[in-house]
């Protein structure tokens, strides 16, 4: 692939021509006869790509923009309207359950993305090393990946109400002896435990793809060669696919972020308010609550936040690649 | 693996479709840690499995057992509660739809995209379609829940339809770079013999492309079937609901019968886990290829 492209990089249209006067080659006099022809578009093309612009502009760019309009006044979802300037903005920022719906999906996708990395990685790396059955187990592991969100939350939401209990009884450890689901305080501890049950499937097939990039020959090759197993992973294995947890962070972070499925099914935003999610949030109280202007204006908040961030680790774990 | 990518990374004398043979020593640590830790991936679903088909009493008191006799009666009455079959056709009519629009038409965009590249009102396109990557749904879930409705497409056409915009981002992502690698030539020698450029979408890319529509399509199939927040703002009509969507919907009606409630999410997650069963290999590989590019 790499070999492909950067063939492909040289012959592009917009590679530099003829500089330092080295004269015109073939293939660049080739280019300058097709560049004659840059100025028709082709009219098959156009009919490929315009249906999609209408459609993707009607179903995307026209609402998010229709959206944002609406958190200027106080739409309800229904009815009459007038603009109320910067209300819905100010208020969110006065808003507990706002804030409390931010600190519990930060809090959730924080230890859902470190969380979710971190196991995946180290099952990557075995599932990779010379193991029996190497790809039943690869199989089996993915596994979590295929099913809806919704049931795997259901089912363990009946584990974690039922079964685990008895357990903490049996272990005397007072905090699991009860339902976690019903423990304010706790209660999120179970959304993320489903959450990385099932993010960790997709992650780690990303990781191993990754690590089947490093041929074999570069730990041969390495001085480090017959070094101990943590030392050639963080010299070697884990610079090389730096990439993918480039990728892998940037994906966890962003899907942990709007959590959803599991909320539904396991809480329902409870105990109290201690679990709503801001997707959660944005559902809940701009469908039943009659709060559609002010709770699209809590998505253009966490819009914002969400390209900041977004942004902000691409930065950081591409300067990181660097090195 | 496929061999494909082992032959990839080989250096050019070896036989590139002959897997190299591992020579490392069987890694039987690892083997058992990994047999070990697929607990917590067997032991939930076997206990979903063990519970569809016991009573409810027997559930109170068994836990993890074995069920005293295997009784379809969770089954039936799971099946004629959610009225299993016209959920199945739901789900598969949007999965189905879903994927095969997906196919024919990202992939048609990506390469109108790709091959006017250097045209700066296309290089804009690119990234107008791109900036979907960043949109969250929840901000223009109220407004998009309006338009469907307005529109009158609050049905599975306009799911369908909903999925194959929303995906367009990620798959034009994925198209492009595989579109890169493949060479004009091949397209301009077909132009010299005739072909329109439709016929060489179709005849020549479009065939190209089968590595990336895999997994382009698997990626949205399995999106599309387990999806739960679109179909349950979107599907209006009570009685176009999807599988998962209607584990909600029951979710009272199964009141504390858990084991018809397991027996239902059994037979709401069967279909896929069967075609994963036979397909597996091909799914894996297909997810892989997707990241390496």
């Amino acid at each position: 692939m790499s070999i492909a492209s950067s063939t492909q990089s040289t012959s592009a249209p917009d590679a530099p021509r003829g500089e330092g006067g080295r004269g015109w080659t073939a293939e660049e006099l080739k280019q300058l006869s097709s560049t004659e022809g840059r100025k028709k578009i082709d009219p098959a093309h156009l009919w490929m790509i315009v249906p999609a612009v209408v459609l993707f502009t009607g179903l995307l760019i026209y609402p998010l923009l229709q959206g944002i309009f609406y958190t200027f006044t106080n739409y309800q979802g229904y009815g009459q309207w007038r603009f109320v300037g910067l209300t819905n903005y100010i208020n969110l920022f006065q808003d507990d359950i706002i804030w409390q719906s931010y600190g519990f999906t930060f809090l959730y996708a924080i230890s859902a993305t470190v969380l979710t990395n971190v196991i995946a990685l180290f099952l990557a790396v075995m599932l990779n090393s010379k193991i029996v059955g190497r790809n039943g187990w690869r199989g089996l592991y993915f596994l979590p990946n295929i099913l809806p969100v919704l049931i795997v939350a259901y089912i363990f939401s009946y584990l974690f109400t039922n079964n685990l209990p008895k357990l903490g009884q049996w272990l005397g450890w007072e905090w699991l002896s009860t339902s976690l689901l019903a423990n304010e305080q706790l209660a999120w501890l179970a959304i993320v435990f489903v959450g990385v049950w099932q993010g960790v499937a997709f992650t780690t097939i990303i990781y191993l793809a990754g690590l089947q990039t490093i041929p074999e020959e570069v730990y041969e090759a390495s001085s480090l060669d017959g070094a101990g197993t943590w030392k050639k992973f963080t010299q070697i294995t884990f610079p090389l696919i730096m990439g993918f947890f480039t990728i892998n962070v940037v994906l966890s972070f962003k899907n942990s972020l709007g959590v959803f499925d599991q909320v539904v099914a396991m809480t329902n935003g409870g105990p109290g308010t201690s679990t709503q999610s801001i997707a959660f949030l944005i559902f809940k109280n701009g469908f039943q609550g009659g709060e559609y202007a002010y709770q699209t204006a809590n998505g253009v908040v966490y819009f914002i936040i969400l390209i900041v961030l977004s942004f902000a680790q691409l930065k950081f774990l591409q300067s990181r690649e660097q090195i | 693996m496929s061999t494909a990518h082992v032959g990839r990374r080989l250096p050019a004398t070896h036989d590139g479709l002959k897997v190299r043979p591992d020579r490392r020593q069987i890694n039987w640590w690892a083997t058992g840690l990994i047999a070990v830790l697929s607990l917590t991936i067997l032991i939930p679903l076997y206990f979903a499995l063990v519970t569809a088909f016991k009573t409810s009493p027997e559930l109170a008191e068994s836990g993890f057992a074995l069920p005293q006799q295997f009784t379809l009666a969770n089954f039936r009455q799971a099946w004629d509660l959610t009225d299993f079959p016209s959920r199945l056709l739901t789900s598969s009519i949007i999965t189905v739809g879903a994927v095969v629009l997906t196919l024919l038409t990202n992939s048609m965009v990506a390469y109108a995209l790709s091959r006017n590249l250097h045209r700066k009102s296309f290089k804009a396109l690119y990234y107008y379609f791109l900036a979907a990557l960043f949109i969250p749904f929840p901000i223009i879930m109220l407004p998009v829940v309006k338009e469907t409705a307005a529109l009158g497409i609050d049905n599975e056409a306009g799911l369908i339809l909903i999925y194959v915009v929303y995906g367009l981002a990620f798959n034009i992502l994925m198209y492009t770079s595989f579109l890169k690698a493949v060479p004009e030539e091949l397209e301009e020698s077909a132009r010299i013999d005739g072909a329109s450029t439709w016929t060489v979408f179709w005849k020549i890319i479009f065939p190209l492309l089968a590595p990336m529509n895999a997994t382009v399509g698997i990626l949205t199939a399995l999106w599309a079937w387990n999806d739960f927040l679109l179909p349950l703002v979107i599907l209006s009509d009570p009685g176009t609901q999807t599988l998962p969507l209607a584990q909600y919907v029951f979710q009272g009606q199964f009141n504390t019968n858990y084991p018809a409630a397991f027996a239902s999410y059994l037979m709401a997650i069967a279909p896929m886990v069967l075609v994963y069963v036979f397909a597996q290999k091909w799914v894996i590989s297909g997810v892989m290829r997707g990241s390496q590019r």
